[in-house]
């Protein structure tokens, strides 16, 4: 049970929250534009390292907004945590 | 009855009755069921797994390997051990032979949990953890202090040290009664903590009735579990003593050193009369002398040093021990249960067999690490200790006293003690400028121990009765032979020889096990390691855990605001996500087929009602409102009018569709939305997903209105001439308020919001009205008696009959609108939306792809099974058989006066009018493939 | 101890004995005609289908701690093949095929026991999920029967069918061919038979990279030096992805922890397996009596063999509502694995882009029952340089035709 620091609520159990997956995956501003293998790297394609690794939680039982986290795979350490919109922070 | 022989004179306290392997005994409160059944004589507890050998009591404490106990009463409880059991009145128990039973009753306990946060956790109230509290306590933090046993103390329990001049256990339980006024501060006792998670999230679980036996009150939760979030853990869990692998290491009357002194001492009990000593180190001298001044005649000390620690020596001379230094134990012997010792000088020299019926071993401590471990700690290997003790850690936590290898008990004192200061310093308090540890006695200088694992035996073929797990009854003939096999990793012998799997999950055993394995490879034992520490530290029940989610709380139950009247006529209910939703509603002396056929013919020729809160509900408001719907539906939003209704679809990214509904335009800038039952909370996750993390420039804001609105369908033909006496302020005829349109007005006199859709084909409205007056609503409609209630089975038959799908009954996520015979809801006019791009993919613009379709069985009495399959021949050729498709929904039509199907079928409207065959059974039901829209094709019902 | 424990049952006599030699441990060759890299089940098996089907010998199975000391030592070892779509029944019902001979083909007791695996139904869906994946499994000739709350409660008697259950049991796939395993026989049946044939078993060698040339293979990289190879074939489950990074290939795979746990050793209460979806249950009774049973995944991404413990406390929840006998049962030791999970709940077996390199990733949370059938077919795939048919529909571009093989919906609990 991880504790996770919802940049709007404080730090909360991670049973509050909803997984997103990896952060900084834009929608293509022109699918219809996209070959059928770059559509699907935007579908099914996301990168899965051991180490950190800029995710997105949603803290669905509290104020209900996304965020991003970074997070080391390896430890489960969060390293930083902050607004959607706002560029990957450089952690250790 | 002879009276517990083995108990110490003068051991006072309340007599308890308690009965074991069919037999009465007696014993004092305070007892452990095993220091009850020493106290009577009792050797052989229970027998070992596989060789069936008779075990007895080894220890005092949870690492106990042997004495595994049934409980039969007040309730079966499998496998615990006796060491832990508490005694109490009318305890029945049995002893095991390797498996526990479980009960064929209910369990009428309850369980429950609670959060809880703390500045400082210690665990273990020994002197370390005692000191660490007591020290952070003082300063104002928020302090728990768990510890496993009934009473505070720890090591100190089982001694005879004191401290401040008063016996060591005294001043453990003031101390901790002084700690325990300061309102910060919760002492938890009988409380395990079992693991450690990640941000110092730990897990203790308290045993809070299980001690009182069938006088335990029924209100009081038997077991609850602690989930303790902490800014900072100091872990105090002490050690455990080890055994040395020695021939017939496991006879009863084999026993811990320190366990023994722990019965002598707390319990009371003397666990034999004449006893050998069998040590590596200074430690089972205490425990030798306590026994010797209890009473018991200690024959020999065999220490397997030349040179024990020299003022233990003295107290052994003054009391006439015999002190074999440089000797071993080679063997345990005797039938059932020790009744002598053979003892020899190490490497040559004459053994010799000393009679006793108790054999003392200490083959050195073992830090208790588990929980350190579990933290993410590493562990490096200490040789003065011959043991592993924590090393680095990332999380706030730090190990005191023994369990980071301090060996004193003025060390422990002051380590922990050290440990709160750093702890409080960690927690953001101000930490005193000194803090004071209590006194203790001097302790005797102490003589290195010598870490003898393994006592030889002359050949290779002799190790058969050295075990290294006894509950697993693995010996060092089995390492051997798991070395030999070409096995290097001690996880590999683990697996091997199971050792270490057993219920105490190797604690006194899993480092002289890892120890013998080392031996037999020639490497070091700190090099080889250890197997990993895994959670629970001890076994936890499975009904602790489950806690108060079982029965109706497992999940939590939703029921709409007309649930009462359901309830109250009949209904039968059907489980829609966390909804109970009325079934039908059968008649006295009717089956489900015959009031489904008659709800439908009502629906269909008069009318009807049923209750549709339960379809979610969502308001979309802003600016951006309709900007945002056509990015999500496959079809257009933007253009529908305030004051109408559209039905939409949406899909997932891959085009699949994910949920269906009705937009309503209620406002240029508001909608409201409805979903399916099951996916309203997906619904409304996935729009703010899109909302916040794609498109946060667009000003749109969702809420779930879902519990908000009560819903009442009216349906049938003579729909309109109901609403239009519960409304009669509201114009109904077709031009007034025509279909895919919505209008306020009272019904019933409750204000109202009416919204003409159907999906019946009938002509239907959709009455929503605040939730609170939902079952007024209702009532009124009922009012009448025309109406005749309806539920989702009428509803399913009905829309199948207008060929409308169910998503996640007609679909399974594989199936796109255009699969479903839909290609009109999905733009050609919009750029994009989410889900387009997937269309074009090769396979899901394949021309084989299952379509949507109507089946009618030749047969119009026959049903087809829902989930049946289709095939091509008329019999069936040998496996794999090729698959068409499958029945999605299958239903008796009253309209229809005939059974038909909504089928996915591969090419399916090309096959329209084709024969299929569906293997029901052992038959081939023939089928004809038709459209999916089989009831009023021309919409004209609709509009009445 | 009484006399009448005394005439009791030794149930830890049962079990057979592992033999006296086990694989050969060997150091590592400058080269070798194919290195499969993980020695699980999945890798070991591969390099015995090498072997044995192909005549490929010079084969080294690199794993980067103890043989099979992965996935293959954490898993629940339930063995079923009642997948609903024809391609996965395809790879697992060969697989199951496999299984019935494999003590005989092994020459190694692998407590392989046909009780049969039930899935509980407890909706209307769940109830039309479950009679068209017994339909489809027929047609495909795996063998499976609907049965009835009543019939359930036959197979299994301690299966709480009654109607106060928070969601009733409605009926239940079974699946009589099924059933579960003994998983380190199972691995080191694989590697002493792999062995035998001249595989070289290499421990502690962690694969660090991957040599590529021209768009092709060449060998890796290791902590114990570096290996040339004609072809590396890829084993590495929850690992997966960082394997194949090496190679510059990314993987539609998401690594998680999932959890499973033990109770202490029973008297025989649950003669078969039983696994619900909407009550979130899978549990067995292992050979020497514990109850095994298996907890759903953390949601997030963590490559850490360790899962949260509110995932337990739900697990038992769970377990609880269909087997209330459990509730005094304890759990004596949790643990964790991590798991490669795919976006259709399908494995992934073929080539790559990389000539040469091949990959099998993707099981999630249920490759201990493909054990031998996937390795039959990926060695197969090695072997020849072209997918077996059955591992074909398992090929990494079906995620960019869209042909995936869906299986979360409709298989039940997906282990």
């Amino acid at each position: 049970m991880l504790l996770i620091p919802c940049p709007w609520c404080g730090p909360r159990d991670e049973a509050e929250f909803h997984y997103g997956g990896q952060a900084h995956i834009a929608y293509p501003d022109n699918p219809a534009a996209l070959s059928d293998e770059e559509w699907a790297r935007y579908l099914f394609f996301r990168d899965n390292p051991k180490g950190p690794f800029a995710e997105r939680w949603s803290h669905t039982a509290g104020c209900r907004r996304w965020f991003n986290v970074v997070r080391d795979t390896a430890t489960n350490e969060i390293h930083a945590v902050y607004r959607v919109g706002e560029p990957r922070p450089v952690t250790a | 009855m002879s009276g517990q022989p083995y108990r110490r004179e003068g051991a006072t306290g309340k007599t308890l009755r308690f009965r074991f392997d069919g037999r009465d005994y007696e014993g004092l409160e305070g007892d452990t069921l095993a220091s009850a059944l020493l106290a009577n004589g009792v050797r052989a507890v229970a027998s070992s797994i596989k060789l069936g050998r008779p075990r007895g009591v080894y220890a005092a404490g949870c690492e106990e390997p042997n004495a595994l106990v049934q409980i039969e009463e007040p309730f079966p409880e499998p496998m615990l051990t006796a060491t832990t059991v508490e005694l109490y009145d009318g305890l029945v128990a049995t002893g095991l032979p390797g498996q526990g039973r479980l009960a064929d009753r209910p369990d009428p306990a309850r369980y429950d949990a609670v959060h809880a946060h703390c500045d400082v956790l210690v665990v273990g109230a020994g002197p370390a953890g005692i000191a660490a509290a007591g020290v952070a306590a003082r300063a104002g933090a928020r302090v728990i202090l768990a510890d496993e046993r009934p009473a505070p103390g720890g090591s100190l329990l089982g001694t005879t040290e004191t401290l401040d001049g008063r016996p060591g256990h005294e001043w453990a339980a003031a101390e901790v009664a002084a700690l325990e006024a300061l309102p910060e501060v919760r002492v938890l006792r009988r409380t395990s903590v079992i693991g450690h998670y990640d941000d110092n999230y730990v897990i203790a679980v308290e045993r809070r009735t299980n001690h009182l036996g069938a006088a335990a009150p029924a209100h009081v939760a038997r077991e609850r579990v602690w989930r303790i979030r902490a800014k900072r853990v100091v872990l105090a869990t002490g050690g455990h003593e080890r055994f040395v692998a020695f021939a017939g290491n496991d006879l009863p009357g084999v026993m811990l050193a320190g366990a023994a002194r722990t019965y002598v001492n707390h319990y009371r009990v003397l666990p034999g009369r004449r006893a050998v000593v069998f040590t590596t180190n200074d430690s089972a001298y205490a425990a030798a002398l306590d026994l010797a001044d209890a009473g018991v005649e200690i024959a020999a000390i065999a220490d397997v040093r030349q040179a024990p620690g020299e003022t233990w020596a003295a107290r052994c001379a003054e009391r006439g021990i015999e002190l074999l230094t440089g000797h071993v134990v080679t063997a345990a012997l005797g039938e059932g249960e020790v009744s002598s010792v053979r003892v020899a000088p190490r490497g040559d020299g004459q053994a010799r067999e000393i009679p006793a019926d108790l054999l003392l071993v200490s083959g050195g401590w073992t830090p208790v690490v588990h929980l350190f471990s579990q933290a993410g700690g590493t562990l490096r290997y200490d040789e003065g200790l011959g043991a592993f003790v924590p090393g680095e850690i990332r999380q706030a936590v730090e190990a005191a006293g023994f369990a980071r290898g301090v060996t004193t008990l003025r060390g422990c004192l002051e380590d922990g003690a050290q440990a709160g200061r750093r702890a409080l310093a960690a927690a953001g308090f101000a930490v005193p400028s000194e803090t004071s540890v209590p006194a203790a006695e001097e302790e005797p200088a102490a003589a290195p121990a010598e870490h003898l694992w393994l006592v030889e035996a002359p050949g290779d073929d002799d190790y058969g009765a050295h075990f290294v797990d006894l509950q697993r009854d693995v010996t060092v003939a089995d390492v051997l032979r798991a070395v030999g096999a070409g096995l290097s990793s001690v996880e590999h012998v683990k697996r091997y020889t199971t050792a270490g799997t057993a219920h105490d999950q190797g604690k006194t055993s899993g480092l002289l096990t890892s120890a013998v394995v080392a031996h037999a490879l020639g490497v070091d034992v700190g090099e080889l390691g250890t197997t990993t520490f895994r959670a629970p530290y001890t076994p936890v029940s499975f009904a602790a855990l489950a806690g108060r989610d079982r029965g109706h709380l497992h999940d939590p139950i939703r029921v709409t605001a007309m649930h009462e009247w359901h309830v109250a006529h009949g209904a039968r209910f059907e489980n829609v996500g966390q909804w109970k939703r009325p079934w039908y509603y059968p008649r006295p002396g009717e089956d489900m087929e015959a009031a489904v056929l008659r709800e439908c013919r009502a629906a269909r020729e008069d009318v009807a009602a049923m209750d549709a809160s339960t379809l979610g509900k969502i308001d979309v408001v802003g600016p951006d409102a309709a900007v945002f719907l056509d990015r999500l539906y496959t079809n257009m939003m933007s253009t529908l009018k305030v004051g109408s209704i559209r039905y939409g679809v949406m899909c997932r990214a891959d085009g699949m569709v994910f949920d269906d509904g009705t937009v309503i335009r209620l406002a240029d800038d508001r909608f409201l939305v409805t979903t399916t039952t099951g996916n309203a909370a997906a619904v409304l996750d996935w729009m703010e997903e899109w909302l916040q993390t794609e498109w946060p420039d667009l000003r749109v804001s969702c809420t779930s209105v879902t519990e908000q609105w009560a819903t009442v369908a009216l349906v049938g033909p003579r729909s309109r001439e109901v609403l239009a006496r519960l409304a009669p302020g509201l114009a109904v005829d077709n031009d007034s308020f025509p279909f895919m349109t919505w209008r306020e007005a009272e019904v019933a006199g409750i204000p109202a919001r009416i919204c003409r859709i159907s999906f019946s084909g009938e002509l239907a409205y959709e009455i929503n009205v605040s939730s609170w007056y939902g079952l007024a609503l209702w009532e009124a409609v009922m009012a009448s008696g025309e109406v005749t209630p309806y539920g989702t089975e009428t509803m399913h038959v009905l829309r199948a009959e207008k060929g409308y799908p169910i998503v996640g009954q007609d679909t399974d996520g594989t199936v796109t609108p255009q699969d479903l015979g839909m290609e009109w809801i999905v733009s050609k006019k919009k750029a994009d939306f989410i889900g387009k791009r997937s269309f074009a993919r090769a396979d899901t613009s394949r021309p084989d792809r299952k379509q949507l379709v109507g089946l009618l069985p030749e047969d119009p009495g026959v049903l087809l099974p829902e989930g049946a399959h289709l095939v091509e021949t008329s019999s069936l050729p040998e496996p794999p058989v090729p698959t068409l498709g499958f029945v999605t929904s299958s239903y008796r039509s009253a309209a229809l006066g005939r059974t038909f199907a909504l089928a996915l079928v591969s090419r399916g409207r090309e096959r329209i009018g084709e024969r299929l065959y569906a293997p029901v059974g052992a038959e081939l039901v023939p089928v004809t493939v038709t459209s999916h829209v089989l009831y009023d094709p021309e919409g004209a019902r609709r509009d009445g | 101890m009484s006399p009448e424990t005394q005439g009791r049952r030794t149930p830890g006599a049962d079990l057979p004995d592992h033999p006296d030699r086990l694989w050969r441990p060997a150091e590592p060759k400058r080269a070798y005609d194919v290195v499969i890299v993980g020695g699980g089940g999945h890798g070991l098996a591969t390099a015995y289908y090498l072997a044995k089907n192909h005549g490929i010998t010079d084969v080294a199975v690199l794993e980067r701690g103890w043989l099979a000391g992965g996935n293959m030592a954490r898993n629940t070892t339930i063995i079923r093949s009642n997948y609903l779509w024809d391609e996965s029944a395809g790879i697992y019902e060969h697989a199951l095929k496999l299984w019935e001979g494999l003590e005989e083909d092994l020459g190694y007791p692998l407590l392989f026991s046909q009780r049969g695996v039930l899935n509980l139904a407890h909706s209307l869906q769940d109830v039309r999920d479950s009679v068209r994946r017994v339909n489809a499994n027929r047609l495909n000739g795996v063998d499976a029967e609907w049965l009835t709350p009543e019939q359930v409660k036959e197979v299994c008697p301690i299966v709480d069918i009654s109607p106060d259950v928070r969601y009733p049991v409605l009926g239940g796939t079974y699946q009589p061919r099924a059933g579960i395993a003994k998983h380190d026989y199972v691995a080191w049946g694989f590697a002493k038979a792999a062995s035998d044939l001249g595989v070289d078993m290499i421990e502690h060698c962690e694969v660090t990279g991957l040599d590529v040339r021209d768009g092709r293979v060449t060998g890796v990289r290791t902590t114990r030096g570096a290996i040339a190879a004609g072809k590396v074939a890829l084993a590495a489950a929850g690992h997966s992805s960082v394997v194949a990074g090496y190679a510059g290939v990314s993987l539609p795979v998401q690594s998680h922890p999932l959890q499973a746990l033990v109770s202490e050793l029973l008297e025989p209460v649950h003669p078969t397996v039983v696994m619900s979806n909407a009550v979130h249950v899978y549990v067995s009774q292992a050979h020497k009596g514990e109850l095994v049973m298996g907890a759903g995944i953390d949601a997030a991404n963590s490559y850490r063999q360790r899962g949260a413990f509110h995932i337990i406390e739900r697990q038992m929840s769970a377990a609880l509502e269909l087997f209330p006998v459990f509730a005094r049962a304890h759990v004596l030791r949790t643990w964790g694995g991590v798991v490669d999970v795919t976006p259709d709940a399908s494995p992934i077996v073929g080539l790559t882009p990389v000539e040469n390199l091949y990959v099998n990733c993707g099981w999630g949370t249920g490759g201990f029952k493909a054990t031998p059938g996937v390795g039959w077919c990926y060695a197969h795939t090695v072997a020849t340089g072209e997918p077996h048919p059955l591992n074909a529909p398992f090929s990494l571009d079906r995620f960019t035709t869209g042909k995936l093989v869906d299986e979360h919906g409709a298989a039940a609990v997906a282990h």
